[in-house]
């Protein structure tokens, strides 16, 4: 009883063993979706409102000639990424509710990777987005969306989806370290997820945009994400893009898993 | 060093941590020995929670110098979470999950097996009385039952050295004299307990040494006997059956101890620190001779109320309307 010391050695967390901790936090995720289903209306709910609204009120001007069909046929692959993208910004805000509440407290407290808790947060959202793209492609399908492609593209195109929008994850995970309460994570993931989703190619082509608009939409990494996305989708040009997402994905996680990891440390100093 | 770690689970010495221009922890030394309770004791934001913290890994301390089962906290710092256990002033339960998903999960992330987890969480339920409410969500469970998920989560490793920052604050008193006895039960069973409070009689009841904070400083430290002693002889308690006489009962008061006592005009209590305990005799002679009926006399050692009072020049609770009476100094001397 005396030997306080003693017993345990000096032994780091195994690889192993921080992605069983980041699999149980995911698992964690799982589970909270499952005793509370109301937290999917973001990523089922509100996808098909906004198909609905762009579809349907805006897109037969959109297409011209009233011809809203064509219109889904344009839209619905890019709406599929921002709606992956706009789900990224609840790992934020349960990280953010998690700091709050003194749950990430007990994490840390506890002899685990460091990585487990940002990570199995980022994990476990694969199953909202997953939701948010089944349900969009879903309702597309029934209001008319045709796939030109072969399924192995489309899963392709869902897989890609899924990919940027863990990287982005990161993004999310670094913003609610940041902010000051999850509410405000919100508010900050607004300002980022606006120009990065509505000035893309995701509800117009570029080529109708001023011209500065125009620049910026041809750098902006969703536009490549989107287009890629119809590419695998409706036919079009594919590898260009496909390679030009990914590359982003693995540039934001270079530099945004990093950064939260920093802030993470700092949290304890 | 490992003869420290023998007889002291932890010890800190000259711990400063500023934040911004206040120094929460201004030159901390504390020890907790094995296998006992050292209660940490102080007003709000005297700098409590901010040890606990660096205590626990979970902030690091800008000077000074604290080992954990004989393990630097800052630089051994994955050792030490392996041997503690942290319970907050917030119940740190996730709402979302039930209780035995709360437990499973700490246990799984202690690398539990998935059988070991489950059983593990299913005897701490147990042991808690949550056995009914496992398959509850946590947000429907009362706040006394939130605490105890709390302090089972931070049992789930089997911890040596437990640290209970306020655990208490904010349950009722049958659900607070409940976590006492977990508190002593896991003390017989050897772990080590660092508690903080504002409260006096919990203090009283469950620790071995105090240390005395206030303003990031350490005020006072000893045994709680110690600590009464310390701050000097006894107090006497009179209470006459009519309030009317009460005047002339503090003057007497007044005449044989040199001191003005502290009066409660609604119950009639009056109290004095009395420095010769052969007063007393002397000031029933008198009281007799002036035909005061008492209703109460004793002669008693300082609560730990008039302790801190005596070390702080203030009351241990700031503001003087706290949602919790509880915390109000105890009015009756009989105990």
């Amino acid at each position: 009883m005396t030997a306080v010391t003693a017993t345990r050695t000096a032994r780091h967390v195994s690889a192993v063993a921080a992605v069983r901790h980041g699999a149980t936090l995911a698992w964690r995720s799982l589970v909270k979706i499952k005793s509370s289903p109301e937290q999917l209306i973001d990523v089922t709910l509100q996808p098909i409102i906004f198909l609905l609204l762009f579809v349907y009120v805006f897109g037969g001007a959109i297409a011209g000639g009233g011809d809203t069909t064509k219109y889904l046929q344009f839209l619905l692959p890019g709406l599929l990424v921002q709606t992956a993208l706009f789900s990224t910004m609840g790992t934020g805000y349960a990280l953010n509710s998690d700091i709050s509440k003194g749950v990430f407290d007990r994490f840390r407290s506890l002899p685990i990777s460091r990585i487990a808790p940002l990570a199995g947060a980022v994990v476990g959202d694969i199953a909202r987005y997953t939701v948010s793209i089944v349900v969009l492609v879903a309702a597309g399908m029934v209001m008319g969306f045709r796939i030109h492609t072969d399924p192995l593209s489309v899963l392709a195109a869902c897989l890609l989806v899924l990919a940027f929008s863990l990287a982005l994850g990161w993004v999310s995970i670094f913003i609610g370290m940041l902010a000051p309460s999850p509410q405000s994570v919100q508010g900050f993931g607004m300002i980022f997820m606006f120009p990065l989703t509505f000035g893309s190619s995701i509800f117009a082509p570029a080529g109708s945009m001023p011209g500065w608009l125009q620049a910026w939409v041809k750098i902006n990494p969703v536009t490549k994400l989107a287009d890629a996305t119809r590419g695998l989708m409706t036919g079009g040009a594919v590898l260009d893009p496909v390679l030009y997402s990914l590359g982003w994905a693995v540039v934001i996680v270079a530099i945004f898993a990093p950064l939260a990891m920093r802030l993470y440390r700092r949290k304890t100093s | 060093m490992k003869g420290n770690a023998m007889s002291y689970a932890i010890q800190a010495e000259g711990l400063v941590k500023r934040f911004g221009a206040t120094k929460a922890l201004d030159g901390v030394d504390l020890a907790a020995r094995t296998g006992t309770v050292l209660g940490v004791l102080g007003p709000n934001g005297a700098g409590k929670t901010t040890a606990v913290r660096v205590l626990s890994t979970l902030l690091r301390a800008d000077a000074g110098h604290a080992t954990v089962g004989g393990y630097d906290v800052a630089h051994d710092a994955h050792q030490v979470r392996r041997l503690i256990g942290l319970t907050g002033q917030y119940a740190a339960v996730d709402e979302e999950l039930t209780g035995t998903q709360n437990l499973v999960m700490i246990g799984r992330l202690l690398d539990l097996s998935r059988g070991g987890a489950r059983e593990r969480a299913a005897s701490l339920l147990d042991r808690f009385g949550l056995a009914d409410a496992s398959d509850k969500l946590a947000k429907n469970y009362s706040g006394g039952m939130r605490r105890r998920l709390d302090l089972a989560a931070s049992l789930v490793g089997r911890p040596q050295i437990l640290y209970l920052d306020e655990p208490t604050t904010g349950l009722d008193p049958h659900s607070r004299s409940e976590l006492w006895g977990i508190v002593r039960g896991l003390v017989s069973d050897g772990v080590t307990v660092l508690l903080t409070t504002q409260h006096m009689d919990e203090a009283d009841q469950l620790a071995h040494d105090i240390v005395v904070i206030d303003h990031g400083n350490v005020i006072a430290s000893g045994t709680p006997d110690e600590l009464k002693t310390r701050t000097g002889g006894q107090h006497i308690d009179v209470r006459p059956v009519e309030l009317g006489m009460l005047d002339l009962v503090a003057d007497l008061v007044t005449e044989l101890t040199g001191q003005v006592p502290q009066r409660q005009e609604q119950t009639g209590l009056i109290t004095a620190p009395i420095a010769d305990p052969a007063l007393l005799p002397e000031l029933v002679r008198r009281l007799d001779d002036r035909n005061v009926v008492l209703a109460e006399l004793s002669l008693r050692r300082p609560s730990l109320d008039e302790v801190f009072l005596t070390l702080t020049g203030h009351g241990a609770v700031n503001d003087t309307d706290d949602t919790d009476p509880e915390s109000k100094i105890k009015e009756g001397s009989t105990l």
